[in-house]
């Protein structure tokens, strides 16, 4: 799997850590309740197809990147800065 | 077609068989059609649906139940791992579960006249720091106050028992092992039919090529679920779908705490016997076993993102080889034959759930992370007695839904809690 980071380009799936569902790009406020912050927190959707997640490139440029990949064909569709993503749904 | 059609399996009977041109052999569960309406809908034709269909039928006396599976029998994890049997964990939640599973596996073929081919050879994991070390021998003796056994093994025992390891590796040098005498393996798909034939000649209809496409929920009663065979109704249904649990929840307007991650595996050309024991690296993700067909069969970790494609990328396959090289340089001459990768439902505590759901009727089993096997037995067992008598069974009254909403996480295996593949 490669993956093109928006700042290096096209790497090796090798250089970048997996974090999990994009869920930080849109975190509850602090007072949100314990049923959103458990919601945060635990809760997946963990769909059998497009999936918005979090990756580090940690042996690259360091940036964080939300990747749209499908989950059944591994096929990767988009890749976003998480701070651009971030901005844009703020 | 009856449910009285089962013939038991004895020496004698095979003898028999073979002198007679093995002619009276028949099938070991039926076929049937979906009747409209059961008690108890089972989601899954899995280790932990057949088994569950079972212990219903069998310890509960509740026969009007139907597993449903989208494929065959057998065709998913259940048939896709590495075959481990262990009750080896430290945590109370997990302890008294795996304790419990351990005993069903040690009874299994006598209570299902079924050769599952239960060997128990032994697990060591080794340890390679003076850290790990002391984890060990905390753990060891959580073990044993469990009733379960386990034995510290210096480097000298284990050089005896264990002589083709490299013990002096620069790098991670093997500071002693972990012993689960009665750990092992067993044959998988052999459980799987094991169990199906069990629960088939009691009256539990199997139900293959049934995808279920919705659950029907009516004022926070479940009623019955959509199948590509037609609806079928129920008073209660059990989602029992592993890698594919979301998906089900998602069919009640509910989402879970997992996240479906592949992790491979591995086997090579069959070998002669030279590996007696299941042996796990600790240094490193590998751990490895011999198939009674001489193969080695070895895994290693996750593939580190969610997946639903059952089949791993190279960096996973490299890293395992490695591994697998550094402690053992023996296997380096064999050939790896296959290699395949499962869907593993991953919970952000790496322990399983066992519950009921906010849905009256509607229960789950899921969150088995890579150790869904060795729970088969105990896995069914609790969840025929949650659905058969509204009571969590003891050996599994931590496993709650909401335990992550109250912070009673069951954090075993290296777990953080809120990262899923992170154990």
């Amino acid at each position: 799997m490669r993956i093109e980071c928006p700042i290096c380009g096209s790497r090796d799936r090798r250089e970048f850590y997996y974090q999990g569902a994009a869920v930080a790009v849109a975190r509850p406020a602090p007072d949100a309740g314990a049923e959103a912050w458990d919601d945060y927190v635990h809760l997946r959707d963990n769909p059998a197809g497009w999936h918005d997640e979090l990756w580090h490139h940690e042996a690259g440029c360091g940036a964080w990147v939300v990747v749209t990949r499908n989950l059944t064909t591994h096929e990767i569709r988009d890749v976003q800065l998480a701070q651009s993503v971030k901005e844009a749904s703020a | 077609m009856t449910v009285g059609m089962q013939m038991r399996f004895s020496a004698l009977k095979i003898l028999a068989e073979g002198l007679t041109g093995n002619k009276g052999w028949t099938a070991h569960w039926r076929d049937p059609q979906p009747k409209p309406e059961y008690d108890i809908v089972i989601i899954g034709g899995g280790g932990h649906g057949l088994s569950c269909a079972h212990y219903l039928a069998k310890e509960h006396g509740i026969t009007n139940v139907a597993v449903l599976e989208k494929g065959y029998l057998g065709g998913g994890n259940v048939g896709r791992n590495t075959t481990i049997v262990r009750a080896n964990y430290g945590l109370s939640g997990n302890s008294e579960f795996y304790s419990h599973s351990l005993k069903l596996w040690e009874g299994l073929e006598q209570d299902l006249n079924y050769n599952v081919m239960l060997s128990q050879r032994g697990i060591i994991n080794l340890c390679h720091s003076d850290g790990q070390r002391d984890a060990f021998i905390r753990r060891g003796n959580a073990m044993v106050n469990q009733g379960d056994d386990a034995i510290f093994l210096t480097p000298d025992a284990l050089q005896k028992m264990l002589p083709f390891l490299d013990y002096e590796q620069s790098r991670f040098p093997i500071f002693g092992g972990l012993y689960h005498p009665r750990g092992g393996t067993a044959r998988h798909d052999a459980v799987a039919w094991g169990y199906a034939r069990g629960a088939s000649s009691r009256g539990v209809d199997l139900i293959q090529q049934c995808e279920v496409t919705g659950i029907d929920v009516s004022e926070g009663k479940v009623t019955g679920v959509q199948t590509t065979r037609g609806p079928i109704r129920a008073k209660k249904v059990a989602m029992m779908g592993a890698g594919r649990s979301s998906q089900l929840a998602e069919m009640a307007g509910m989402r879970l705490p997992v996240e479906s991650h592949v992790l491979q595996a591995f086997v090579t050309e069959g070998l002669k016997p030279c590996i007696d024991h299941v042996i796990s690296y600790g240094a490193g993700h590998f751990y490895i076993s011999q198939s009674d067909k001489g193969g080695l069969v070895f895994g290693g970790d996750l593939d580190m993102y969610a997946s639903y494609a059952a089949r791993g990328n190279l960096p996973m396959v490299e890293h395992v080889a490695e591994a697998g090289m550094t402690l053992m340089p023996m296997i380096g001459k064999a050939k790896m034959l296959r290699s395949w990768g499962g869907i593993m439902d991953m919970s952000s505590d790496g322990s399983p759930i066992i519950d009921r759901t906010h849905i009256d009727g509607l229960h789950v089993s899921c969150g088995w992370c890579y150790g869904g096997f060795k729970a088969v037995p105990a896995g069914g067992h609790v969840m025929a007695h949650l659905l058969a008598t509204g009571q969590h069974h003891p050996a599994a009254a931590k496993f709650r839904l909401d335990r992550f909403r109250s912070g009673r996480g069951i954090m075993d295996e290296e777990a953080t809690g809120s990262q899923h593949n992170l154990h």
